[in-house]
């Protein structure tokens, strides 16, 4: 395929395999070569195996529409997107100065509010805040740490610099496809696994296992360690599944779980009651406890906040965690660093405008047409207004929502997002726009996966990337080439 | 072991043996009709009332004939009996039950429901109906023995065990019931002794006990061995006698078992106690294999109440 190879560019953005038209970056150059080697036809031929994998695999997501749910193929591109192994180490380290600064910050929050009080972070911003739990006010989990799993979403613009575009504190997903594509991957390219050194991500689960382990209240017995899904139904139960066979950890719902009055959570096994140490929780806050929080939440468990403060059960990520993942906290991350840890951030945020700021607002209202407006607690990129494909009546009705709430609103400049080559059909490649989610983990010990999840905007020129909305994915290579 | 799960599992093993039976009973019943003389009459209705679904076809169809059989029993998805709706419902669990299944279950499952899914059409016309149904029993094998090959036998294995020997037991009865029903209207014909023969014989295939039965009887097709072999025979998986047994060594391995344990010894008690040995296949046995089913009703409502309570 060297002529479609040859035929591939990507102007005015920053591509992830070519540094300009027929020239490989130098991660990417065995593969380029590999790929150019290959018949035209085996392209698509490869593509349909990997699909065909994927349905037997049973890689899913589901997509709620008004005739209910639908359990989807996973999309995926079999072109892989690669990354230097030195890039990835100075990037995995900013990932781990961000967490611990934010989990820093949480702690503060629900106990002295330093942060506040020094005047770094304006006190209306939490009065506010969706996401805090004055029912969290004071407790202290293990570690000082709240936020144990963490999905950054990392853009490179273009000038080739990965950029954090924003963090995913409650429940992110994504980390089993990131596995699956891998599994994907072997299958349908084997041969090029023996040419290239590209580094394995299967470690996930062990270090997901560990971290959750480390968390356990009974420090003389071998935790018992829960998945929590709200079901079959969530869009993530595949994942939740997955997640709890890698770990061997029991994957559980809210109606196998009963709180007794040892305030101590059991599940109901053939056996009779076992006790539970640490529960990964896939569902969010305020669905937990109906004796807290939303009332006629079927998916928790009544007492389960009662379990956690008098610290007999760990929950990763603990409640309220989500307090940090609002767009508004996420633009005063870089002063967090400086704050908590004393350090310069070794990636930088996205600029970012924050409308309740009555200059930073006009502005906005200006460039309603130039910028990206977002609310800043939703997730799955609801909500959202990219300016220059917007309508008129589109942006009169953004400017009304900030007006009404502006601290519920932020603006980032629209990037100019790096592209990488996409199988359009019919043969072909075309430049498509990516982005990378990594997860991190946070207990005693801080870990990122190899890499993380590419998120690609199938559509030309689009840049949404979420799958519930039409994206797709691809593998992500970490790739040593100072050894050859 | 979560007692969801457990329930899950058994579940997984109760309908994938219905689909691997529900594809031997219609392929073998295709054979047995050729078989038969023109004259007897003995129609493919009959597998709707062994699987007791009168009531589910009669609301769906008016014309009781082969297609509408074989479209209600293979590819029907209001029937949940139908081998597609047990293979959903297999999908189904194993995807709730990942955590404790051997991974390769789940795309061992998605493949066989996808077959089955995007050829149904050729077991609905005769042609290649075999090869069809072939497949399917293929890939139930091939499931069951990844199972046994590579899953512990702890305790989800056991569950999968009673799933398993429940649904074969009561699959037993309801074959041997319809060969029973086979053999009644025979009697006046005048070929009958030939015609009752081919029954049998097909009675023992349907169960794939036909070679093992030769072998371990020693005799010739007549209905007093076929009969002691199916219902008392100790070694044969499908035998009654060696399900029972069966449910009772899988049920001692697991917790809190005491209740099932004294359940299936009353019903053994109780079997031998009134059991002459049935040598006809007439309407004595009908009642007989009746009661066996009733027995498995219970067996799976005392499996219930002590391994899957509600708790609230």
């Amino acid at each position: 395929m060297k002529e479609t190879w040859n035929k591939y560019q990507s102007d005015k953005f920053y591509d992830e395999l070519i540094s300009s038209p027929t020239r490989a970056r130098k991660p990417a150059q065995k593969l380029v070569s590999y790929l150019k080697s290959l018949e035209e036809s085996d392209l698509n031929s490869r593509q349909q195996a990997a699909e065909a994998t994927i349905r037997e695999m049973g890689v899913s997501f589901t997509v709620y529409t008004e005739e209910g749910s639908i359990d989807r193929a996973w999309p995926f591109d079999i072109i892989p997107r690669v990354i230097s192994k030195r890039q990835w180490e100075k990037t995995s380290a900013g990932l781990i100065q961000r967490l611990q600064a934010l989990n820093l910050f949480i702690d503060d929050l629900y106990h002295d509010q330093k942060i506040i009080k020094d005047g770094v972070i304006p006190k209306f911003v939490f009065d506010q805040s969706k996401n805090y739990r004055k029912e969290c006010e004071g407790i202290s989990p293990p570690f000082g740490v709240w936020a144990h799993i963490c999905g950054t979403d990392l853009v490179r613009d273009a000038d080739g610099e990965f950029y954090v575009l924003e963090d995913n504190l409650r429940v992110p997903s994504g980390v089993s496809y990131m596995l699956e594509n891998r599994s994907i991957m072997k299958r349908i390219f084997p041969e090029i696994f023996e040419k290239v050194d590209i580094a394995p991500v299967n470690d996930y689960p062990d270090k997901l296992l560990e971290t959750l382990s480390s968390l356990s209240p009974r420090k003389n017995k071998e935790p018992c360690v829960v998945v929590l899904t709200p079901g079959i139904f969530n869009s993530a139960y595949f994942e939740h599944a997955f997640l709890a066979q890698r770990m061997g950890a029991e994957l559980v719902e809210g109606s196998d779980l009963i709180v007794q009055s040892d305030n101590c959570v059991y599940m109901k096994t053939i056996a009779g009651l076992k006790r539970v140490d640490v529960m990964y929780r896939r569902i969010d806050d305020e669905f937990l406890d109906p004796e807290v929080f939303n009332k006629h939440s079927t998916l928790g468990v009544a007492g389960l906040m009662r379990a956690w403060r008098d610290g007999n059960i760990a929950m990763a990520n603990a409640p309220g965690a989500g307090v940090a993942d609002d767009k508004v906290i996420y633009a005063f991350v870089p002063k967090m660093i400086k704050y908590y840890l004393d350090q310069d951030p070794l990636i930088p945020n996205v600029e970012t405008y924050l409308c309740y700021d009555d200059a930073q607002r006009s502005f906005v209202l200006e460039n309603l047409d130039k910028l990206v407006v977002k609310p800043a607690n939703e997730s799955g990129g609801y909500g959202i207004l990219i300016g220059p494909h917007s309508t008129k009546k589109e942006r009169e009705t953004f400017a009304q929502l900030i007006k009404k709430n502006p601290r519920n609103y932020i603006a980032q400049p629209t990037l100019a997002l790096s592209t990488a080559p996409t199988i359009t059909g019919n043969n072909e490649l075309g430049a498509r726009h990516v982005d990378l989610r990594p997860f991190i983990l946070q207990s005693n010990s801080s870990f990122v996966t190899t890499g993380g999840l590419t998120r690609v905007a199938m559509k030309e020129g689009s840049l949404v990337v979420n799958s519930s909305q039409g994206g797709g994915s691809k593998d992500t290579w970490i790739v040593d080439t100072e050894r050859g | 072991m979560l007692s969801k799960v457990a329930e899950r599992v058994y579940w997984i093993a109760r309908y994938m043996e219905r689909v691997e039976s529900t594809a031997r009973l219609i392929s073998i019943y295709d054979n047995l009709l050729f078989d038969l003389p023109r004259s007897v009459n003995i129609d493919w209705y009959n597998l709707i009332v062994i699987n007791s679904l009168e009531t589910e076809f009669d609301q769906r169809y008016s014309v009781k004939n082969e297609r509408n059989v074989i479209k209600f029993l293979l590819g029907d998805s209001t029937n949940p009996a139908s081998v597609f709706s047990s293979l959903k419902s297999v999908r189904e669990n194993v995807r709730t039950t990942r955590d404790v299944v051997p991974e390769a279950t789940w795309e061992l499952t998605n493949e066989l429901s996808m077959f089955v899914e995007e050829n149904i059409n050729q077991g609905i016309n005769r042609r290649q109906r075999h090869e069809f149904l072939n497949h399917i029993i293929k890939g139930c094998q091939q499931i069951l023995g990844m199972l046994y090959g590579s899953m512990p036998h702890d305790a989800p294995w056991q569950f999968l065990c009673l799933g398993r020997n429940l649904e074969r037991a009561d699959m037993t009865t309801r074959i041997l019931d319809a060969g029973t029903t086979a053999y009644i209207v025979l009697s006046d014909d005048d070929g009958a002794i030939n015609s009752r023969q081919i029954v049998l014989g097909n009675v023992l295939r349907s169960l794939c006990a036909d070679q093992a039965y030769r072998r371990i009887m020693r005799s010739t097709i007549k209905p007093g061995p076929v009969l002691e072999f199916l219902l008392d025979n100790t070694d044969f998986p499908r035998s009654i006698t060696f399900c029972h047994h069966s449910l009772l060594a899988n049920s001692t391995k697991l917790p809190s078992s005491k209740k099932v344990i004294q359940k299936l010894s009353d019903i053994q008690e109780d079997l031998k106690r009134n059991t002459q040995p049935y040598t006809e296949l007439n309407s004595e046995l009908s009642q007989y294999l009746n009661q066996l089913q009733i027995y498995h009703g219970e067996i799976h409502q005392v499996i219930c109440d002590t391994w899957f309570p509600r708790w609230d």
